[in-house]
């Protein structure tokens, strides 16, 4: 009975089905990553100036994402939010807005880790070589903190990828929810169709994330010595 | 927006259960997530050959896929395998097999901290290897690694969100049944976040503290 199961997978159009919600899936996961690079690199930036306010502020921003899972944040964001404003929102644009928020606060605390770790020398050598505020971040300490940053914002990468798989509890047909509308259906053909769906979307998921932390950990490694 | 504060006390043993029964899974998971992350670790310090490569495929497999997914298999997949396991058991062994993983990982950090002199001084004094492990390697290495395994706790704990999505009335799972029964969405997100902020904001604060301990503990080395 499970030898045959696997034949699910093949049956009309499943495969290009679970392909494409995979393809909803990594979409999310791209667009999140992105914007919260970007905006990880300005908050980032922020928490190293010396404002008590601005530090006190960011703090609790990372820290409010951290205690809080991130499977509340999207219940908060999806039924609650779009309640309390009277609008609809769809689930693509709630994940990407909590991955976002989510990813820039973290991002923003690898990128301060990053900077504060350089040697104070450093900034202080830019200075007396008379560099602009702007070319002493664009030319000295923005190309070293990449580097001590990149291990840390990969594997948030590989997090990131792996969160995506909540998305299916706020009603988006990702791959997750492909899968069980495949295993709905073939029911009767297919009894054992769980198994096999479950296990090529567990499949699916560590041929994306392997690569990336194998990535970091080289990097990591690169880095140490 | 005023509050419902009747309907939030008619709530809260509903709440009140479920934070007992993520605390409960939480708990037992954890319990069994520190078990085999330390063989796991005593398993890549001792290089015991077969086992060694077992673990690391374990340890690649668990740390790369989603919980969600991970309980999905085991909840409806493994069934058609004539395996049958209730949601709370489902729960605490998807728990174990995410956390085992990260909790190896921090014990490794912890051993590989433990200075080089010290295992050698207990080889030449004669201990055997599970002496050395017992007596020189993890009483050092436990103090370096509680910071981490507090951080997988807090983690974990965190997991446990998603219990909901295999039928377990978990704090998610009354959130959402009471938002589909009574629309009263801002008060059971409410009650939702005050939970989770109970269960987790002490720990985390225990564990800011807990790591400024640790941090003396290597500076007065």
């Amino acid at each position: 009975m499970l030898s045959s199961g696997i034949n699910v997978l093949f049956e009309g159009s499943n495969m290009q089905r679970l392909l494409g919600g995979l393809l909803i899936t990594a979409q999310i996961a791209f667009i999140s990553i992105i914007i919260s690079s970007l905006l990880g690199i300005v908050v980032g930036l922020m928490m190293t100036l010396k404002s008590r306010v601005l530090q006190f502020v960011f703090r609790f921003y990372l820290e409010a994402f951290r205690i809080i899972p991130i499977l509340v944040w999207l219940f908060f964001v999806y039924f609650g939010v779009t309640n309390m404003l009277d609008i609809h929102l769809d689930g693509e644009i709630v994940a990407v807005v909590v991955f976002s928020l989510w990813g820039a606060a973290e991002m923003g605390d690898i990128v301060r880790g990053a900077l504060e770790s350089l040697p104070k020398h450093q900034m202080e050598s830019g200075k007396a070589l008379g560099l602009s505020f702007w070319q002493l971040y664009r030319f000295v300490l923005i190309p070293q903190a990449v580097r001590r940053m990149l291990p840390g914002a990969i594997n948030l990468s590989t997090r990131m990828v792996k969160t995506t798989s909540l998305v299916v509890m706020i009603g988006v047909i990702d791959v997750v929810k492909v899968g069980q509308q495949i295993i709905e259906r073939s029911i009767i053909d297919f009894p054992a169709a769980s198994f096999w769906i479950y296990g090529l979307i567990f499949i699916l998921y560590f041929i994306i994330c392997y690569p990336l932390s194998i990535l970091s950990k080289k990097m990591e490694m690169k880095w140490e010595s | 927006m005023s509050m419902n504060w009747e309907f939030i006390m008619s709530a809260l043993p509903l709440y009140e259960k479920a934070a007992w029964l993520t605390l409960k899974l939480a708990f037992l998971g954890i319990l069994a997530s520190l078990g085999i992350g330390l063989l796991c670790s005593i398993v890549l310090y001792q290089r015991t050959k077969g086992l060694e490569r077992l673990v690391r495929v374990y340890i690649e497999l668990s740390r790369n896929t989603p919980l969600l997914i991970q309980l999905f298999f085991l909840y409806y997949g493994l069934t058609k395998l004539g395996i049958t396991l209730s949601e709370q058991t489902c729960a605490i062994i998807g728990l174990a097999f995410l956390g085992g993983s990260y909790m190896a990982e921090a014990f490794r950090g912890g051993i590989e901290s433990v200075s080089k002199s010290q295992i050698e001084s207990g080889i030449s004094i004669g201990l055997s290897k599970l002496q050395l492990v017992r007596y020189v390697i993890l009483p050092q290495a436990f103090a370096v690694t509680l910071p981490s395994l507090g951080a997988n706790c807090i983690f974990l704990l965190k997991e446990t969100s998603i219990f909901g999505a295999i039928a377990i009335a978990d704090l998610m799972h009354v959130t959402q049944d009471l938002i589909g029964m009574y629309y009263q969405t801002f008060e059971t997100l409410f009650m939702l976040v005050v939970a989770y902020l109970i269960i987790l904001l002490p720990l985390s604060l225990f564990l800011t503290w807990l790591e400024r301990k640790v941090r003396y503990a290597e500076f007065g080395n």
